[in-house]
Order: C-alpha cells, then sequence, then structure tokens
C-alpha cells in the first residue's frame, strides 16, 4: 500500500519529465537520424541506455571507428557524475532495500529522475522513482525514435519552448530548498556562476559538459562539506518527518 | 557512415559502461555512511549538480536568448513560490512561447 502511493507520486512527477524528454529526445533523434542511424537503433539505444549526451557520444565514437576500449572511456567520462548521483540516492533509500530493487533502481538513474528524488524529504521509497521511470522512459524512447523518423514534424516554436521543461524542473529542486537552508542557497549561487564561468572562459569551454559537470560538483560539494558540515542532527530530524512532508 | 552489425557491440559496451556507472554505488553502499564529510558532501550533491546543469543552459536552449533569459526568472519566481515541478517546468514553457510569439 505504501509502495503504491510512492508509485503515484512517482507517476505524477514523472509527466513533465517524460514531456521534457520528448522534446529533447527529439532533437537528438534528428541529430542522430544525420548521422546515419536507424530509428531501430535509436530506439534500442534508448531504451538501453537513457542517457543523452552519452547517446550522442556512441554515435561520434561509432562514426570515428574509434574501438571499443575508447567508447568505455567516452562513456565514462560522459556519464560519471551518475556515480555521485546513485552514491547520494544509497544514502536516502532504506538500507535494508533488496539487490533487484537497488538493480531496478539504478536503471534509471538519469538527471532529472534524481533531480526529483533529491526533492523528495526524508528517506526515498525506490517506487517513488519506478513511477517516475513509467512516464519518463517511454517520453524519452519514443521521442528519440520520432525524432529519427519524422525529423520536423513538431513546429521549432514548440520544440524551442519544450526544451526548457528539464532546466525548469531542476530549478524547481533547488531553489525551494535554497529557500529554507543559506548554505544551500550560496552553493547554488556558486555552482550557477561557477557553470557560467566555465562555459565563458574559451580555454574551459571546450571542456565537455559532462566533465564540467563532475568537476564542479567534486570541488564545489567538498567546499561546501568542509565550510558547512552537515550536522548530525538535522540529517536524522529530516528522516523523522520525511513520511508527512512527502506528501 | 559505417553502422553494420559491429553497432550493436559498440550499443552493449556503452550500455554496460553506463549501467555498472549507475548500478555500483547503489548495490556497494548498502550501509549509513558515518563520515561526517562524506555525508556533507553527499548532501550537497545534486544542489551543485542540477544548478550547474539547469544555468546556463536553460538560457541557451531557446531559439532566442531573451526567451532564454525569460525561462529562467520565471522559473526561479515560481519555484520560489510554489516550487511544485509541474508547474515551475509548464511555467517556463509557457514563458518561452509566449516570448517568443510577440519578440519574433
Amino acid at each position: 500500500m505504501e509502495n503504491k502511493k510512492w508509485y503515484l507520486m512517482g507517476l505524477r512527477e514523472g509527466l513533465p519529465i517524460g514531456l521534457g524528454y520528448f522534446a529533447v529526445g527529439f532533437t537528438l533523434g534528428i541529430a542522430a537520424r544525420e548521422a546515419g542511424i536507424t530509428a531501430f537503433q535509436m530506439g534500442l539505444m534508448s531504451f538501453l541506455m537513457h542517457a543523452s549526451a552519452g547517446q550522442f557520444a556512441v554515435i561520434t565514437v561509432i562514426a570515428g571507428q574509434s574501438g571499443y576500449v575508447a567508447m568505455i572511456l567516452t562513456q565514462l567520462v560522459i556519464n560519471i557524475r551518475y556515480l555521485l548521483m546513485s552514491a547520494a540516492l544509497s544514502q536516502k533509500i532504506n538500507h535494508d532495500t533488496s539487490m533487484p530493487k537497488r538493480l531496478l533502481l539504478s536503471y534509471f538513474v538519469t538527471d532529472e529522475i534524481f533531480g526529483i528524488s533529491a526533492s523528495v524529504k526524508g528517506e526515498l521509497n525506490p517506487f517513488y522513482n519506478y513511477g517516475a521511470a513509467t512516464l519518463a522512459s517511454p517520453g524519452w524512447i519514443i521521442g528519440t525514435v520520432l525524432g529519427v523518423l519524422v525529423g520536423n514534424i513538431l513546429p521549432p516554436s514548440l520544440v524551442s519552448a519544450l526544451s526548457v521543461a528539464l532546466y525548469g524542473m531542476f530549478l524547481a529542486v533547488v531553489i525551494p530548498a535554497s529557500h529554507e537552508s543559506k548554505a544551500v542557497a550560496v552553493v547554488v549561487i556558486a555552482s550557477m556562476a561557477a557553470s557560467l564561468v566555465f562555459d565563458l572562459i574559451p580555454l574551459l569551454s571546450g571542456i565537455s559538459g559532462g566533465t564540467k559537470i563532475i568537476i564542479l560538483t567534486i570541488v564545489i560539494a567538498a567546499a561546501a562539506a568542509i565550510i558547512r558540515p552537515v550536522k548530525e542532527e538535522a540529517a536524522s530530524a529530516e528522516t523523522a518527518e520525511g513520511g508527512k512532508e512527502a506528501q | 557512415m559505417n553502422f553494420d552489425q559491429n553497432t550493436y557491440i559498440y550499443f552493449i559496451v556503452a550500455a554496460l559502461t553506463i549501467y555498472a556507472i549507475r548500478a555500483l554505488p547503489l548495490t556497494l553502499i548498502q550501509k549509513e555512511i558515518t563520515n561526517t564529510f562524506v555525508r556533507s558532501f553527499l548532501y550537497y550533491v545534486p544542489y551543485v549538480t542540477l544548478a550547474v546543469m539547469a544555468f546556463p543552459a536553460i538560457v541557451t536552449a531557446t531559439s532566442s536568448l531573451i526567451s532564454g533569459v525569460v525561462a529562467f526568472v520565471v522559473a526561479v519566481v515560481v519555484a520560489w513560490i510554489d516550487g511544485n515541478l509541474f508547474k515551475v517546468a509548464v511555467a517556463s514553457c509557457v514563458a518561452v512561447y509566449v516570448t517568443e510569439l510577440i519578440i519574433m
């Protein structure tokens, strides 16, 4: 019963993710078609990976005939941020969570599903993530496949509007948290400023998006952990009131 | 381009690499971490990651820089007032659509 409640809650939050994935996937599909990939290959890749930059890199590596080692290294660099997200989730779920549940949860560690999990107060039930994935995953797969198949059928104005949906969701996680905690607010502002600097400075802007995320995450989160360590009581109090705050 | 049967081996190699990254911490770390630094580090990780991914990407995601800036401001304001993920996402999409109707 508890699981069902969490699953339905995840479904609700998964809807905007699915719509955002559809739009982003659509644009990725258009780019992939130009590289020569088929709709079936695109759909299979989306189902297996659920990773936008990662999938684009797959196409690049195959097109360049760069070999399997290059594929592994490229994917490690682009996707290593999931290692940190997965580690953070490992502390957010119940420690008795079974292995099959953990393995399924791992399959859907995407930026956005992780993002909404981070917005859950207190302990996280994996069924929340399963619910979100139920709508997010098809949105991603269908979006990428249709992008390959029908290319420019969506009006550009709509694609442009939908393209901010996912970023809006990220902000919907970090802004309210900044409202509640001054330390988080400082971390968020510093992160955005650093991110902007990385994009603007010519020497740094050559660094891929995935690498930028991992460098800034490690540096800023470590600095924050040293300057403002999270107190033990605060963390446990958060867990205690998690049930009712999670709506 | 060469998208032959090797393509599928490349897919499997990439998929396994990505899944390993996602699954290793969640399956190997089964206990509560007691080290204050590591706990605090993991506490801040999502906020840094999401903030870095959102900005300035949201500003450059749309067809015009102006609509991107509007999307960012609207998302921040709505998130500050309400914080509901769906509302923030929809509000920023509508803001882009309307802005682009006006300026283009």
